[in-house]
């Protein structure tokens, strides 16, 4: 019986739902102690699987398993799949002693997305917790590309300590833009820290903001 | 020197009193100075008597807490609009923290002993004080509690665990062991 290709809600076709894609770990970069970004490229689909800011892929480790992981990369470059993982359970252990070259299935994207295209022309507040800045992280490459089309744009994020601040460099970058605002608190600090301390949910009490106006998107661990 | 006039207008452009009638914040102004606090400095010690509490006008004040053999914790930071203290509400009156300002700090000092006589001679005013520092205090316990479920921890932390066989006193003589080689 010839096979017959999925079209997946969002439009994007695939062969086999069921069947991983073999994929190529191009590289590790360790995030936080236990957190990781695998970079990965297509080994059987040369252009890679497109993917819609918030979906989610599942990773598949030969032999071991399989997990659903968001994808943490830029949606503008699906040539390199990016997944932040947080090594909690056997697969994802073993995904973190992966090296470059090696390899693992990949299925998807599933999942639904963020809602760029209705939160056009509104403010939009961005709210993470922990590794929960990895699946919004597609969601601020896109909206930055296309800067112009929303209003004001927050983002807050909370980490359990200083040390815990997921993509600490970018939240740098970000905060140095005229065009947006940057909050980060953490819940503990010693004395060095000159940032706040304190729950993420207070930052938003902090801004005025119109509900009617704005859309949230938010993501806990 | 800011006079009276001008310390009742920063606390009606303050949060925390922006909607308070113009009489009762008459009567705080009187029991209220203009602050400035450098970095390191500290607003409040602990253990001091609590005769004062502040509203933050500017900059960043970290509440911190103190163990013997730890550098210090700091439990919360404090910005603009926002107020430090209570423990001039609550006997013994004794701060229970230290606050120390991270940059320049502009505060409205409040005498704490002063407040507390005028709220004796006036329940009304009394009353709404309270109101509003109970409702700070609820804000502040609820995200201490947020904190301490440490949403962020590793799952294998706190992971269930079987639950421990208490001891137990035997309830026979234990039968000897195997004799040794």
């Amino acid at each position: 019986m010839p096979s017959v290709p999925h079209t997946l809600p969002w439009g994007h076709a695939i062969a086999d739902p069921m069947t991983p894609a073999r994929y190529r770990v191009d590289s590790i970069r360790s995030e936080l102690t236990g957190v990781f970004t695998l970079g990965l490229s297509p080994l059987d689909e040369p252009c890679g699987i497109g993917f819609a800011p918030g979906k989610f892929s599942m990773l598949y480790q030969f032999g071991v398993g399989e997990v659903p992981i968001s994808v943490s990369g830029d949606p503008d470059r699906p040539e390199q799949l990016l997944h932040t993982i947080r090594a909690v359970g056997s697969v994802t252990n073993a995904l973190q002693r992966l090296s470059p070259g090696g390899m693992l299935g990949v299925r998807g994207p599933f999942g639904t997305s963020w809602p760029t295209t209705p939160a056009e022309g509104a403010d939009l507040v961005i709210l993470a917790g922990g590794i929960g800045l990895a699946p919004l992280r597609p969601l601020i490459y896109r909206v930055l590309a296309n800067r112009s089309r929303y209003g004001a744009v927050c983002i807050f994020y909370g980490a359990r300590t200083p040390d815990d601040i997921l993509y600490r460099d970018e939240l740098e970058q970000w905060r140095g833009r005229f065009d947006m605002t940057v909050e980060v608190t953490v819940d503990r600090a010693g004395p060095d820290w000159m940032g706040r301390v304190g729950v993420v949910t207070k930052l938003l009490s902090a801004k005025g903001f119109s509900p009617p106006d704005t859309i949230a998107c938010l993501c806990d661990p | 020197m800011a006079t009276i006039e001008g310390l009742d207008r920063m606390l009606a452009g303050h949060p925390f009193f922006e909607d308070m009638s113009e009489r009762a914040r008459g009567l705080i102004a009187g029991c209220a100075a203009n602050r400035v606090f450098h970095r390191g400095e500290h607003l409040l010690r602990e253990g001091d008597p609590a005769d004062v509490f502040y509203l933050l006008r500017h900059g960043s004040v970290a509440i911190e807490l103190h163990a013997p053999g730890r550098s210090a914790l700091v439990l919360e930071t404090l910005r603009d609009g926002e107020v430090i203290g209570w423990s001039w509400l609550v006997p013994p009156y004794r701060t229970q923290f230290d606050a120390r300002a991270i940059g320049l700090v502009r505060a409205l000092s409040i005498n704490g002993s002063c407040l507390r006589d005028k709220c004796a001679e006036d329940s009304s005013l009394g009353y709404e004080f309270l109101s509003r520092f109970a409702r700070l205090m609820a804000e502040r316990l609820t995200a201490t509690r947020l904190q301490l479920l440490d949403l962020y921890g590793h799952p294998s932390d706190y992971a269930a665990r079987p639950a421990e066989r208490p001891l137990e006193a035997p309830t026979s003589p234990a039968k000897p062991g195997p004799s040794g080689p």
